[in-house]
């Protein structure tokens, strides 16, 4: 049963990543162009909102798989917690709630694209002023982001609602 | 007697030392470097060299990592010898890889780095190393430049001839310089031509790199000093100069300096299989390490082996011919067809040049010159494919630029002589600044050299640099070698006493290199995976400290309950993922090194606290902005004391 739901969540993952990999083309069209009237940094809407990164393209989230939550728990814990813990600040921001900060493409392109952001994103930059510090590459893969991301859905989604 | 002989030999010396002195004082003036050279040698801030250059430490143990053209020193690789700043020989881990049937060795005297090679190119996989004076050979692994594996030589005393490798990295061949009792015995040094005897040893290499001594040849005692492995169609082959073959036991400067000719011993190791696969050896009993390390539990794993085996030439025709040589041989070299084997007589007044279509023809038809120990002498006239008039007093080594020239360093006489394959005739020389040693050529000693530049390896450099006390900098210069004159366009210092330096470019080593150890394979017994499993256990008086460190702090960093009398073993994660952010550890009075812990590896410091008190521990690697805040503190109490053991981070 369990190897079932996991060869399950295996497909589920990989329809997950195919949603996103590959075209990526129609946020550049605009490029330059700004129709969001908070967007004050001077960069295009996309990288605005979403970051700099391999992600360039609304992500089509399913619903909430809680196996693979499960698996990006496990990667918080060995490549994150060192930094961040979920309910106080530590080395960087507490976490549970990231996803009432920022957007799920912009979660990614953090994880995978910390430098970038650090120095071109005000965002981030703002965090840098914070913290003093600047977040690491852990060499996380696409796939294991997507995981990380999942769990911070699970965990958003018992967060009270407003 | 011998006194009158010294005399003479000390007079014609200071003769020949004051000509060189004297002509060197000219040349420098006339050699002054031309106007385009800085453009040469210059690489752009931000901008790579086109070639590293691995050199051997000498007596430091280690290699040095060059840049050429520039001459940039990039990086340390230590190998036989201890480093404090890298934990090497020092760290729980590293320790093994210093096991010897002596025991833990902590130095040794580096002396010849060879690439390997596929097809008869260096093809960048690994770099091997002699230990010279415990006889060993080291492996280091070209995609984290670090000691992969030591393999300690039985039967062998000065590994000097070491460590040259076959044309696709079948072996590595090793000669011992020292002959001795074989096996080694309490005997009568006078008894020298009784009892010593030499040995030449194959070591193979398998495709992960892994080394065991395959076979070892007795041989007789003479100093086997260099080797190289054949090529093209010598490939099979393998040839080692020796001198002494007077087989003298004292004051070998005179007396190992009486024959007109010594011997470039051919060794058929094809051959030498067949002989093993058909049982024609013997097994000598010896103990001897192999020590590798595993990358992906971070630690070295010393083995214990015993038993080799050994082929005696008398009992195995074929295996082996000796070539004379004039006079006291140093290096011997394959050009790049394989065909010719040049041999640098030290005290010769040619360059002798073996042709290896020649000796084979001259085996067959037995063209002997006697026998040694049932070693057929070869005739010297059968077997010589010519000889370079006037190569310099004192050539020592031969390199190829893969152009049709040779470039031999003439030690005495401080200079670099290049002639051409086939007429032997010298075509240019020039001077080094001094006592030139070894040479190297990017790919020279390969079957396609890069033949853009020539190095020379000095043994003295006197007057070049700034002063610093009684002992100079070592010393190495560069020529470019592209047009028909060779040309100086830099001097750079270099670690150690720059013996063998290989070169190999960039573009191929680039690729491959690791920048970081993925955490999740790191299969340390002792490693902290995740900062939740950083934790402190006692057992006895034995405390494993279970420690992770990230930019900026260490878990734990506060540990109480530790007392005197323990024996604490920090092991030590750096949960860092990103190239080039390695964390340091020292603790307060700490008697071996600190740790350097590149992202994710485990390393373990052991550590005696003598008295109770507070000592602070810190990160010794300049890794964030928030550096500095980077510490922790340990609590020791004394004896019998009832502090509870406890530990945390941010508590």
């Amino acid at each position: 049963m369990k190897t079932a739901l996991l060869n399950f969540s295996a497909a589920y993952l990989l329809l997950l990543l195919l949603t996103f990999i590959g075209c990526g083309g129609d946020s550049n069209s605009d490029k330059n162009q700004s129709t969001n009237k908070n967007n004050t940094s001077g960069l295009p809407d996309w990288e605005f909102e979403n970051g700099f990164g391999p992600i360039k393209k609304k992500l089509y989230l399913l619903p909430l798989d809680k196996v693979i939550a499960a698996e990006g728990e496990k990667i918080f814990e060995s490549k994150c917690a060192s930094c961040h813990k979920l309910d106080e600040r530590y080395v960087g921001p507490a976490q549970r709630d990231v996803l009432k900060r920022v957007s799920p493409e912009f979660f990614m392109n953090m994880v995978l694209n910390p430098e970038e952001n650090v120095e071109k994103h005000p965002h981030s930059k703002e965090m840098l002023a914070k913290y003093m510090q600047k977040m690491t590459n852990q060499n996380i893969n696409l796939e294991d982001a997507r995981k990380l991301l999942e769990y911070f859905r699970l965990l958003d989604s018992e967060l009270p609602k407003k | 007697m011998y006194r009158k002989y010294f005399n003479m030999i000390a007079i014609a010396l200071a003769i020949i030392a004051t000509v060189v002195i004297v002509h060197n004082g000219c040349q420098q003036s006339k050699d002054l470097v031309s106007g385009d050279v800085a453009e040469k040698v210059y690489v752009k801030p931000g901008t790579y060299d086109d070639f590293y250059l691995f050199t051997s430490g000498g007596f430091s143990g280690h290699v040095g990592v060059y840049g050429l053209p520039s001459g940039r020193l990039f990086r340390v690789i230590p190998v036989f010898s201890q480093d404090p700043e890298k934990a090497w020989g020092y760290s729980e881990e590293s320790k093994p890889m210093f096991i010897t049937s002596h025991g833990f060795v902590p130095w040794d005297d580096a002396h010849h780095p060879e690439l390997s090679q596929t097809d008869g190119v260096p093809d960048g996989r690994w770099l091997f190393i002699n230990g010279n004076n415990t006889p060993r050979v080291a492996r280091i692994d070209l995609s984290t430049f670090k000691t992969a594996e030591i393999i300690e030589i039985p039967n062998s005393a000065g590994n000097h001839g070491s460590p040259f490798i076959t044309q696709n990295s079948e072996y590595i061949v090793a000669s011992t310089r020292f002959s001795v009792p074989i096996p080694n015995k309490d005997v009568s040094l006078s008894s020298f031509k009784e009892n010593f005897k030499g040995t030449l040893s194959f070591i193979k290499i398998a495709k992960d790199g892994a080394m065991n001594i395959e076979f070892q040849i007795i041989v007789p005692g003479f100093n086997y000093d260099l080797a190289h492995g054949g090529k093209g169609p010598s490939h099979g082959w393998a040839f080692f100069t020796s001198y002494n073959t007077e087989q003298a036991n004292t004051l070998l400067e005179v007396n190992a300096s009486q024959n007109d000719k010594d011997f470039v011993a051919a060794v058929n190791w094809k051959k030498a299989e067949e002989y093993i696969k058909q049982g024609k050896y013997k097994t000598f009993s010896s103990t001897y390490f192999n020590n590798r390390f595993d990358e992906k539990k971070h630690m070295g794993i010393s083995e214990k082996r015993s038993d080799v085996k050994v082929l005696i030439p008398s009992e195995c025709p074929g295996l082996i011919y000796y070539l004379p040589t004039p006079k006291s041989p140093h290096g011997v070299d394959v050009d790049p067809t394989g065909e010719y084997i040049a041999a640098g007589g030290k005290l010769a007044a040619v360059i002798p040049v073996h042709s290896f279509s020649k000796m084979m023809k001259a085996i067959e038809n037995k063209e002997f010159d006697g026998e040694v120990d049932g070693i057929p002498v070869l005739k010297y006239e059968s077997v010589m494919a010519g000889e370079v008039k006037n190569p310099g007093l004192g050539p020592l080594h031969t390199e190829f630029d893969g152009n049709g020239y040779a470039y031999t360093s003439s030690f005495i006489s401080s200079e670099i002589v290049k002639w051409k394959i086939g007429t032997w005739e010298v075509v240019d020389r020039i001077p080094t600044y001094y006592s030139i040693g070894h040479l190297c050529i990017p790919g020279g000693d390969s079957r396609k050299p890069w033949g853009k530049y020539v190095v020379a390896l000095n043994k003295i450099t006197k007057d070049r640099y700034l002063p610093t006390g009684p002992e100079l900098t070592q010393s190495a210069q560069l020529f470019d070698i592209s047009g028909d004159k060779m040309k100086l366009l830099l001097d750079f210092p270099t670690i150690g006493e720059p013996h063998y330096a290989q070169a190999i470019p960039a573009d191929i080593l680039m690729k491959n290199s690791k920048k970081i150890f993925p955490i999740e394979e790191n299969g340390n017994p002792y490693s902290t995976k995740a900062e939740k499993d950083a934790r402190v256990e006692r057992n006895g008086n034995i405390i494993h400290v279970y420690m992770s460190t990230i930019r900026t702090h260490f878990a734990p960093d506060n540990i109480e309950g530790i007392k005197v009398g323990d024996e604490v073993y920090f092991h030590v994660t750096n949960l860092e993922q990103d190239w080039d952010i390695p964390h340091g550890f020292a603790v307060k009075g700490a008697n071996n090194s600190e740790l350097l812990i590149m992202p994710g590896a485990t390393e373990t410091l052991k550590w005696l606290p003598m008295q109770e008190g507070v000592y602070p521990f810190y990160c010794t690697d300049f890794c964030s902005a928030l550096h500095q805040e980077m510490q922790g503190y340990v609590r020791v109490s004394q004896k019998g004391s009832n502090v509870e053991l406890a530990w945390g981070t941010g508590k």
